[in-house]
């Protein structure tokens, strides 16, 4: 076929070289100027982008602050000083990667809650959402570690109370948690390895799997607020009707979102890099001291929902492994959502009265969890952790029921979309 | 659409509650200490202060004698000269004579490094702690603090301060048991300074602190308009670009 394609290529000079032996112009095509993409996408639409941009700010801060750390016990509290202090503008990348850390969960938070407004995650459409939990899984996992590095005594007693939660497993318990730390307490050999999963393991699989996430979205095509599926309308050239070209059109409409956001996310980064204790905890400024426990400690703001999740469940049968499995429970039902889902419709905008309000209870459940997770486990606290972790769990297991029987209000053929 | 603004308003919610949740979870918030890191003057006096009262026992190990000169505006040689005790370098850190055993042995505990102490503890902390000790005779050190109650710390500043009495008053407290209360201070001896003289002593060595906790502070907040001028111009411009395509799509 070698030389018969060589004839049919158009392009001349080093772009035709490269064409003729890589399929650039037809990954191009495919993906960003004859991508089709609904129209109506509306503000929610906005933060798959902007994951994929904290990505890569991650990725890039990560390799510089990556050439000045050192995972070591002994160095690594004072070598992120020297980076904040001795490193040219080391502090403005510092401040972006652990701002980013937080921006990337407020950005995947709002994202996963689009996908619930419109059903993004509907047949067939099943992949995409299974491939951004594992993303989420992975995020996670990615965010955990990284919050060990900096060896202050907030990233010692976290890692210390998450890893023992392996401990509650029977038999297996202790020396899983042995495993994990390398040794019998958090120690160097753990933030050593801990640092390898962060800079090397994790973000390439973040890498695949966000390549896998968007491969898998475009094989189906986005689906939209109307949730109509713009394939069923096409023209006489076989274009969806209410579909238009991603480039220019939602490059130049991302370009001003990502500003915006940037705007707020720079506002953060210059005016307010501890987010008043939230993005950098105050106990983290000192380094690590295993014989100094900090008076409350809790996981950073994205874990507290599940963190609240955790604590709200009591130990019985002389075990707390419980708590440990409800709030493995509440991340693994969300990969079931698909097909817990039974709407005849997709989008909220065209569904009843009980999944909306389900909805809104969700939203302010997740919210409410959070705010539990950072408080100490007394006063009002535990017994508002109990009510909603309970109607976190009725928001999914009850949705087979309420998702069906809801009423729902007739979708039209095409997207609704009012001209700028 | 209607389910839109009530997610969208969901989401300011949740972004409006969290900060306030964290801010309120600091437990102890103390008075302002009402200090300045643009005040040159104030940091080179609370430079002063932290060299001859506090680096005796308390390290500053990420900070470096220079980079203070510098961002102070100190020149090397009154740097040399009035605030370099040791035989250091101006490029080193500054570092404490007293070995950690030894501290222990003395105070029961190793002072503390103060690079970070006022990110770690906040300066209005640092400022009441300051301000809080009171005659104790029942302790080793003759003094205790109502902000950091059996603090190892003895009171430095007490020839400046003098001696305070602490006033507590009694309450009644859970089920009928009286409890104890702070109620004020009373000052049993003067000290060299002025109560409102030895505030301001506080307040430039707090603003010390707070400034080698984070060096860039000022320089970052100055960064940031810039940047945030720039953005907006460039969002004005994204949102003209954007807008001019859009007018296509119908």
């Amino acid at each position: 076929m070698g030389t018969e394609s060589v004839g049919k290529t158009q392009g001349a000079g080093l772009w035709g070289w490269i064409t003729e032996r890589f399929p650039i112009d037809e990954m191009l095509r495919e993906h960003v100027t004859e991508y089709w993409t609904p129209k109506n996408f509306n503000f929610w639409y906005i933060f798959g982008v902007i994951s994929g941009f904290v990505l890569v700010v991650q990725l890039v801060t990560g390799m510089f602050l990556t050439m000045n750390y050192k995972p070591s016990a002994a160095e690594a509290f004072a070598s992120v000083e020297y980076i904040m202090r001795d490193v040219e503008w080391g502090w403005l990348i510092r401040y972006l990667h652990s701002t980013g850390a937080s921006a990337f969960f407020i950005v995947v938070y709002l994202h996963m809650f689009r996908a619930l407004l419109y059903g993004s995650y509907r047949a067939p459409r099943e992949l995409v959402w299974i491939f951004g939990m594992v993303i989420y899984l992975a995020l996670m996992a990615e965010a955990f570690m990284g919050y060990l590095l900096p060896w202050g005594n907030m990233s010692y007693w976290g890692a210390q109370v998450i890893v023992s939660l392996f401990g509650t497993f029977p038999l297996i318990g202790d020396a899983l948690v042995e495993w994990i730390r390398g040794d019998f307490y958090i120690s160097d050999i753990t933030l050593n390895r801990f640092f390898a999963l962060h800079v090397a393991v994790l973000p390439i699989v973040l890498v695949f799997l966000a390549v896998a996430h968007i491969l898998a979205l475009h094989k189906v095509g986005s689906l939209n607020p109307d949730g109509v599926e713009i394939w069923d309308e096409t023209d006489a050239r076989g274009i969806p009707k209410d579909g238009i070209a991603f480039h220019p059109y939602f490059t130049v409409k991302d370009l001003f979102y990502l500003a915006m956001f940037l705007l707020l996310f720079c506002g953060i980064v210059f005016f307010a890099p501890t987010f008043n204790g939230l993005f950098l905890e105050a106990p983290n400024f000192e380094p690590a001291n295993a014989m100094n426990t900090p008076p409350h400690i809790s996981p950073v703001w994205y874990f507290t929902p599940f963190y609240a999740m955790l604590r709200a469940v009591p130990s019985f049968l002389g075990t707390q492994v419980w708590g440990v499995l409800v709030m493995f429970a509440a991340i693994v039902l969300l990969f079931f959502l698909p097909w817990l889902d039974r709407s005849p419709v997709k989008s909220i905008r065209y569904k009843g009265p009980i999944t909306k309000v389900a909805l809104g209870l969700f939203a302010v459940t997740f919210v409410v969890l959070g705010v539990c997770g950072m408080k100490p486990a007394v006063g009002i606290y535990p017994l508002l952790a109990r009510i909603f972790t309970l109607l976190y769990f009725a928001f999914f297991l009850l949705m087979p029921w309420y998702s069906r029987i809801d009423s729902v209000k007739p979708v039209p053929k095409r997207v609704t979309y009012h001209a700028h | 659409m209607r389910t839109d603004t009530l997610a969208r308003a969901f989401t300011a919610l949740a972004l409006l509650v969290l900060p306030v949740a964290a801010h309120a979870e600091e437990g102890g918030s103390f008075p302002a200490a009402g200090n300045d890191i643009r005040n040159h003057a104030s940091l080179q006096r609370g430079a002063r202060n932290f060299m001859n009262y506090c680096s005796g026992c308390h390290s500053a190990q990420y900070v470096r004698y220079n980079r203070v000169a510098k961002d102070l505006g100190i020149p090397e040689a009154e740097l040399k000269a009035n605030l370099m005790f040791t035989s250091e370098k101006s490029f080193e850190t500054i570092r404490i004579a007293m070995r950690p055993e030894d501290a222990k042995k003395w105070f029961g505990t190793t002072p503390p490094d103060l690079s970070l102490m006022a990110r770690a503890r906040g300066s209005d902390y640092i400022y009441a702690f300051l301000r809080s000790f009171y005659a104790d005779p029942a302790k080793p050190t003759g003094v205790n603090n109502t902000v950091l109650a059996g603090t190892a710390m003895p009171h430095v500043l007490a020839d400046l301060q003098g001696v305070q009495r602490a006033v507590f008053r009694t309450e009644p407290g859970e089920g009928g048991v009286a409890k104890t209360e702070f109620d004020r201070f009373e000052l049993a001896q003067p000290g060299t300074l002025s109560p409102e003289k030895y505030d301001d002593f506080v307040r430039d060595t707090v603003n010390f602190l707070q400034y080698i906790g984070e060096p860039v502070e000022a320089q970052r907040r100055d960064l940031g308009v810039w940047v945030t001028l720039f953005l907006l111009v460039f969002t004005a411009f994204a949102y003209l670009l954007y807008k001019e395509y859009w007018r296509d799509v119908h």
